[in-house]
């Protein structure tokens, strides 16, 4: 049977879903939930702050994260989200995909 | 790049929020906002429609989230929610109503109405949250505080066992019992759309922090280090005996589902003890939903 | 809108207040009822109990006032008329939740059968001194309804009127009545169900957009909404704004409580009822109200058979007091004496606005039974001016 050969080096990983977070830095309180419980720990508190006085996440690491959303979950101000992407964009699997176009 | 600057789309939770009145009044670090996610999250899924969906709460912190959703919400007196609640859903049984407060307004000053609607099974999910404190008036010791813990009206340490509230709930009659933390933001929010779906009384305790209060008073750190202990101290345990489950300062910590039992719920024995008395004299409750209303 | 048929116990009975006030309330419409045994009111609800099911109601017994108080007003908003009924002690715990129906404008109606107090007392006797509570017995500024009939007949008809003006100024509206009353048995007769005007609650028509749950019209009423039709509320004890959201400032303070007070100050000559024996040309006027009133109208008749122009103001409407009336009497009269079943309560809104413009005495006890018509014609005869001496 015919087999393809592999490349000479190592495999090249399968494209994984990526995911990105939304920050409402108005709404963020600074409390840390999200940047201590991301379970991949992407996330940091900026150096800047908001206008109420508090640091706000981001992404330390964006190509690590997955768009699990337990920041969202955790975040007590509703300041923080997290979607699913699929080649960059937000996966139709993810429920939150249709929000991208969401009116607020 | 700023994040301020980028536009963000809504959150689909906001769908049930007054995201107008934010940001909440609620402390960096306070739980209470997590467990309302949790909450939204339940309510989304559960796909409840919102127009009969009521929010009944009390006074406090906890007593705040009433606010703070957009369903048709009752923010009544201290530690009375549960009969307003009760009142609310004989008049109209369609009404899924939930109650949301505190440990010092449900059980404090609302203790004997928590017992009786449990008894009586009144269908009301209620979710309480512990944060082991008077919060909102600042501190004071509450009868959930543990053993020894500080607070303004105990300077030198609480002198008094606290309730152990899954077993009251169980002892008082309620057909779901469970506790989670705000760490547990999965599973709180899991067993959330258990009791949404629940005939009957549904209790869920959640452990909550209170950076500014408990936790200051105690040196027990920032939300944080609260939620680092609630994930380290928790002990999973299903259908442990309620009586097992009290908690100590910086005790471990059994959570879990302790209850889910079938019961007669209130209306229900309502229309079979009237309805057999009464025969076709009885006219019925309940049911179409308009029979109080007139 | 006349009233449902279902409710309407129509015909003549012989009923003693306490049934006639459960009549009253069925008449009007109320099908959900939560209350707490207290003697001598306990037998409204438990006639309500044995009636409501009959014609789709429902009556539940709570586990205090504290719970029956706040869970009539859950009813309401779910879209029930509701009631619960009381005595002294339960009516002193009811209070911070009539303050509470007072805040968030939730129309409901609270019977408080009055007995010998303070505190335990006299649970089987009469008393009336209760009406000072029932004005201001909760904390902070508000207004509200109170009504006091004198007869079984009365506990039927200003039972459903508290309903109807409970609806119209969305405020609890209090049934003052007293023991006797309450257990005296008389002809009771309960007109055709056509024959019975309902106030019904103030819906609006407004769409959820457009509705703000505390924006009053003209009269100072907001219109009304009932959980579950999507208009997503949110009631407050806390002050609050239009829109029913909390607001702690001195400006949503003076807009909302101002406007509270007003309802009914505003209204309150058109509120105000009295019911009035040979006044128009009485030189000593009795005012009293309840099972007192009927005692003092036999005195007024004794004091009139011995040439005394005696004559008796009756507020049917005790709160507000019928101050407009009984400034205009003041300009004519010689004298007042004010009988009540207390050490003195309603003679002080009596002073206030007679405003010394004529001598006002009292003619009280702490309760426990009744005056006698020679007591208080006694009073009377005591309180005639002096003649002139001749020349």
């Amino acid at each position: 049977m015919n087999q393809e050969k592999q490349p000479a080096g190592p495999a090249p990983k399968p494209k994984k879903v990526r995911g990105k977070v939304y920050v409402n830095a108005l709404r963020c309180k600074g409390c840390g939930f999200c940047i201590a419980f991301c379970p991949p720990r992407v996330l940091e508190f900026t150096a800047e702050f908001n206008p109420q006085g508090y640091h706000f996440p981001q992404l330390s690491n964006p190509d690590g994260c997955t768009g699990c959303d337990l920041c969202g979950l955790y975040c007590p101000d509703f300041a923080i989200y997290g979607v699913m992407l699929k080649n960059g964009a937000p996966s139709a699997k993810d429920p939150k995909a249709a929000s991208e176009e969401a009116q607020p | 790049m700023s994040a301020t600057v980028e536009l963000v789309p809504p959150n689909p939770v906001e769908a049930i929020l007054r995201t107008e009145r934010m940001p909440s009044i609620w402390c960096p670090g306070c739980g209470i906002g997590t467990t309302v996610n949790c909450f939204a999250r339940a309510l989304l899924q559960a796909k409840l429609d919102p127009k009969k969906v009521v929010v009944v709460s009390g006074i406090g912190c906890s007593g705040r989230v009433a606010g703070y959703v957009d369903l048709d919400s009752f923010h009544t007196t201290h530690g009375r929610a549960i009969p307003f609640a009760t009142g609310l859903k004989l008049a109209n049984p369609e009404l899924t109503t939930i109650v949301y407060s505190g440990d010092g307004d449900l059980v404090g000053i609302g203790g004997n109405h928590f017992i009786h609607a449990a008894r009586r099974n009144v269908d009301l999910k209620v979710f309480c949250v512990n944060n082991f404190t008077y919060g909102m008036t600042g501190g004071q010791v509450a009868p959930t505080t543990p053993l020894r813990a500080l607070s303004t009206t105990t300077p030198y340490g609480c002198f008094e066992q606290p309730f152990n509230l899954p077993q009251i709930a169980e002892a008082a009659g309620a057909v779901y019992v469970a506790r989670w933390t705000s760490y547990h933001v999965r599973q709180l929010a899991h067993a959330m759309g258990e009791a949404l779906r629940k005939k009957g009384f549904a209790f869920i305790e959640i452990l909550s922090p209170c950076p500014t209060l408990y936790l200051r008073r105690n040196r027990l750190g920032d939300g944080v280090a609260m939620m680092q202990y609630f994930k380290e101290a928790s002990v999973v345990r299903h259908g442990a005996p309620t009586r097992e489950v009290g908690i100590d300062f910086q005790g471990p910590l059994a959570v879990g589902k302790f209850v889910d039992i079938e019961r007669p719920g209130f209306l229900e024995l309502v229309n079979q003890q009237l309805g057999r008395t009464l025969d076709a004299e009885y006219a019925g409750c309940g049911g179409e939903g308009d029979y109080v209303r007139g | 809108m006349t009233a449902d048929p279902a409710g309407v116990l129509t015909g003549t009975h012989f009923l003693d207040g306490d049934q006639a006030c459960c009549e009253g309330a069925l008449a009007a419409g109320c099908r959900f009822a939560a209350g707490y045994p207290i003697t001598p009111s306990t037998e409204i609800v438990e006639r309500f109990a044995q009636r409501a099911p009959l014609v789709s109601g429902l009556f539940v017994q709570l586990e205090d006032e504290l719970a029956s108080s706040i869970a009539i007003q859950g009813a309401v908003w779910a879209g029930a008329k509701a009631f619960t009924v009381t005595s002294g002690p339960g009516f002193s715990l009811m209070m911070e939740h009539i303050g509470y129906a007072a805040m968030t404008e939730t129309p409901c109606v609270i019977v408080n059968v009055q007995r010998g107090g303070p505190s335990t007392g006299l649970p089987t006797l009469p008393g009336q001194a209760d009406l000072m509570q029932a004005r201001w017995g909760s904390h902070g500024d508000y207004e509200l309804i109170a009504l006091s009939p004198n007869s079984p007949q009365e506990c039927f008809s200003l039972t459903l009127e508290a309903f109807n003006f409970a609806e119209q100024y969305r405020v609890p509206v209090i049934v003052l009545m007293d023991e006797v009353v309450g257990h005296m048995t008389e002809k009771v007769i309960i007109p055709p169900a056509e024959q019975i005007e309902i106030v019904p609650r103030r819906y609006t028509h407004l769409s959820p957009e457009d509705y703000l749950p505390f924006h009053a019209g003209p009269d100072g009423v907001p219109e009304m909404v009932r959980a579950g039709d999507g208009y997503r509320i949110h009631i407050t004890g806390m002050t609050h704004n239009e829109r029913g959201f909390p607001e702690v400032s001195v400006e949503a303070q003076e807009n909302l409580v101002r406007r509270l007070v007003d309802k009914i100050r505003l209204h309150a000559d058109a509120i105000a009822r009295v019911e009035e024996t040979a006044t128009e040309d009485a030189e000593i006027i009795v005012i009293a109200y309840g099972i007192t009133s009927r005692v003092a109208l036999r005195a007024v008749q004794m004091a009139r058979e011995r040439g005394v122009a005696a004559g008796l103001l009756r507020p049917v409407v005790v709160w507000p007091f019928p101050e407009q009336r009984l400034r205009e009497l003041a300009a004519h009269a010689r004298g007042f004496l004010v009988v009540e079943m207390n050490y003195g309560q309603m003679v002080r809104e009596v002073e206030r606005i007679v405003a010394g413009r004529a001598p006002v005495s009292l003619l009280g006890h702490g309760g426990g039974s009744v005056h006698t018509p020679e007591q208080i014609l006694e009073s009377i005869v005591a309180l005639q001016p002096v003649a002139e001496p001749t020349r």
